[in-house]
């Protein structure tokens, strides 16, 4: 028990959020390995995007706690600094910042927290925005690039921190329909390439594609989680099952 | 090739209307009463020559052309703007940090501060405020000294910059009170501004690993210039009209001056209308330098 424990990236325990009288999270238990691809899904306002932004302590929680690689997050501005650095994140509506370009966009972490200089910091996010395919916009401003492609710069953004797990807060949720595939590929390839993932996602078509783990969550609560194909053949229990009969149906 | 479709032809608006026509009719109506009433039922005696003398004085004995009321109080004015400016900016970005800060103190030493001076009136504030700082704050810091020990040409340098050495604590005074005061507006522009910048930009600069201080530095205050800087413009206009206030308390600015003027001359209507040109010839170049630094964004990116 204690060696498989040792392998798990990242442990949640028991974890509780609330806002105000409202419980949002309720009894949380997951466990990642390092390397391992992990879809949540489930109804909006199941929770799904409190849990993860708990990980990365954009959210406070009352109860439980998580592991980060074996150590506790606790609320130390050091301490969350550090978090972060292994832990990068891509948010629904991207939140590229407006007023700088993309590279800079892409510069401003590694210099401010890994202490690169500005050469090196370049040079990485050069690296990182041709691994997203675009590495011609690299000096204009996000409003100038289409939602998909400044979705893509979110992600190149999050890789230049060089983080040991992602997280995706409904990536492709505020996409046109015709860019969608093309930031689900980059998520594949970072997916084979083996980094760890948790990606709360609609797409059920990636999920099963590149998931080792689905995790079903509804009222705050997870209700499962199975491989893959157990989950989409033969869901455990009822709350799923209608789920995936939703939205699958069409 | 797609096909350019010419829009519509639309119907000239006429450049003046009816309405128009009546409104400069009414306008144009009050004037001449308002002209009747002072020459033929005041019976006032205009003499803009007396008011004019004020401007400038020759020295009997050397007979050098030197400042008289009218520009040593523009003079003073402009200093108090110019000072005031600053130390009113600084204090309100200090101050609008402490707003939006995490640390309940600051947040509470910060509210504080805006609402006492917003909750009360200008005047009372300056009375107040003036007797506590002119006799307890200015004579700790021994400025008095600087008059008896300071070489000549320090003392004409500093002359030029805080007006008459023997008026200094007073200046100092007026300054504090004027930029303490305004300060508070200042605070709030600058919390709105910041408050104005969207949770996802503070939470994508958190989550990409910037610690509180280079959040607010890199992200958010860059972003929050644009929403602060047309208010922000106007309230210096705002505070070099009331620079006046200060008067009350003897600072010997325009409106102090003026006062002396109309008293000795009793030409009432021309020293205040005087004045009142004087402010606005101040006052009108900087909103125009706003607004040019408004359209042209200081450079910054627009989004």
């Amino acid at each position: 028990m204690s060696n498989s424990e040792a392998s798990h990236f990242l442990q949640i325990k028991g974890l509780g959020k609330w806002f105000g009288q409202f419980c949002a999270l309720w009894d949380i238990n997951l466990e990642v390995n390092s390397g391992e691809r992990v879809v949540v899904c489930g109804p909006s306002g199941s929770g799904k995007s409190t849990m993860i932004r708990c990980i990365n302590l954009l959210e406070t929680f009352e109860a439980g706690e998580i592991l980060i690689d074996g150590e506790k997050l606790v609320n130390n501005p050091k301490k969350i600094l550090a978090i972060r650095r292994k832990v990068g994140m891509v948010f629904q509506n991207f939140n590229l910042f407006p007023h700088i370009t993309v590279l800079q966009n892409l510069m401003l972490g590694p210099i401010r927290n890994l202490n690169l200089s500005k050469s090196e910091a370049a040079e990485t996010a050069m690296k990182y925005l041709e691994k997203v395919q675009i590495p011609e916009q690299a000096k204009k401003y996000p409003s100038q690039l289409s939602g998909g492609q400044q979705q893509r710069v979110a992600i190149a953004r999050a890789l230049c921190m060089n983080p040991e797990m992602m997280l995706f807060d409904e990536p492709t949720s505020a996409l046109d329909p015709e860019m969608i595939s093309g930031v689900l590929d980059i998520m594949v390839e970072l997916a084979e390439g083996g980094m760890t993932m948790i990606v709360v996602t609609h797409e059920m078509g990636f999920a099963k594609q590149v998931a080792d783990t689905m995790v079903f969550m509804d009222h705050g609560e997870i209700v499962e989680v199975a491989p893959p194909e157990q989950f989409f053949t033969n869901p455990q229990s009822d709350r799923s099952e209608l789920f995936l009969s939703q939205i699958l149906s069409h | 090739m797609p096909v350019n479709r010419p829009p519509p032809a639309l119907e000239k608006a006429k450049r003046i209307k009816l309405l128009d026509i009546v409104v400069i009719s009414i306008v144009a109506v009050v004037i001449i009463a308002i002209y009747y009433r002072v020459e033929h039922v005041l019976v006032y005696r205009w003499n803009w020559g007396l008011v004019f003398e004020y401007f400038v004085r020759i020295d009997e004995a050397t007979g050098d052309i030197l400042p008289n009321l009218f520009l040593k109080g523009v003079a003073m004015t402009l200093r108090l703007a110019f000072w005031g400016t600053i130390i009113a900016a600084v204090i309100g970005i200090v101050m609008g940090l402490c707003r939006v800060s995490n640390s309940l103190f600051l947040k509470a030493v910060s509210r504080l501060y805006v609402e006492l001076i917003r909750n009360i009136p200008p005047v009372v504030f300056i009375f107040v405020f003036y007797f506590f700082i002119s006799s307890q704050i200015i004579p700790l810091l021994g400025l008095d000294n600087i008059a008896y020990t300071a070489s000549p040409n320090t003392i004409a340098v500093l002359e030029v910059l805080f007006g008459p050495i023997g008026l200094f604590t007073n200046f100092l005074a007026g300054l504090i009170c004027l930029a303490v005061f305004e300060g508070a507006y200042i605070t709030e522009i600058v919390r709105a501004g910041i408050q104005s910048i969207g949770k996802g930009q503070w939470e994508a600069a958190r989550a990409g690993g910037l610690s509180r201080f280079f959040v607010l530095r890199d992200v958010i205050l860059p972003q929050a210039l644009k929403t602060i800087l047309p208010p922000l413009a106007s309230q210096f206009i705002i505070l070099v009209k009331d620079s006046s206030i200060v008067s009350l308390i003897s600072v010997q600015e325009l409106t102090f001056l003026t006062q002396d003027v109309s008293n000795t001359t009793t030409q009432f209507f021309e020293s205040w209308m005087l004045t009142a040109a004087l402010y606005f010839m101040m006052c009108f170049p900087l909103a125009m330098l706003f607004q040019r630094f408004e359209r042209t964004g200081l450079g910054i990116q627009k989004h």
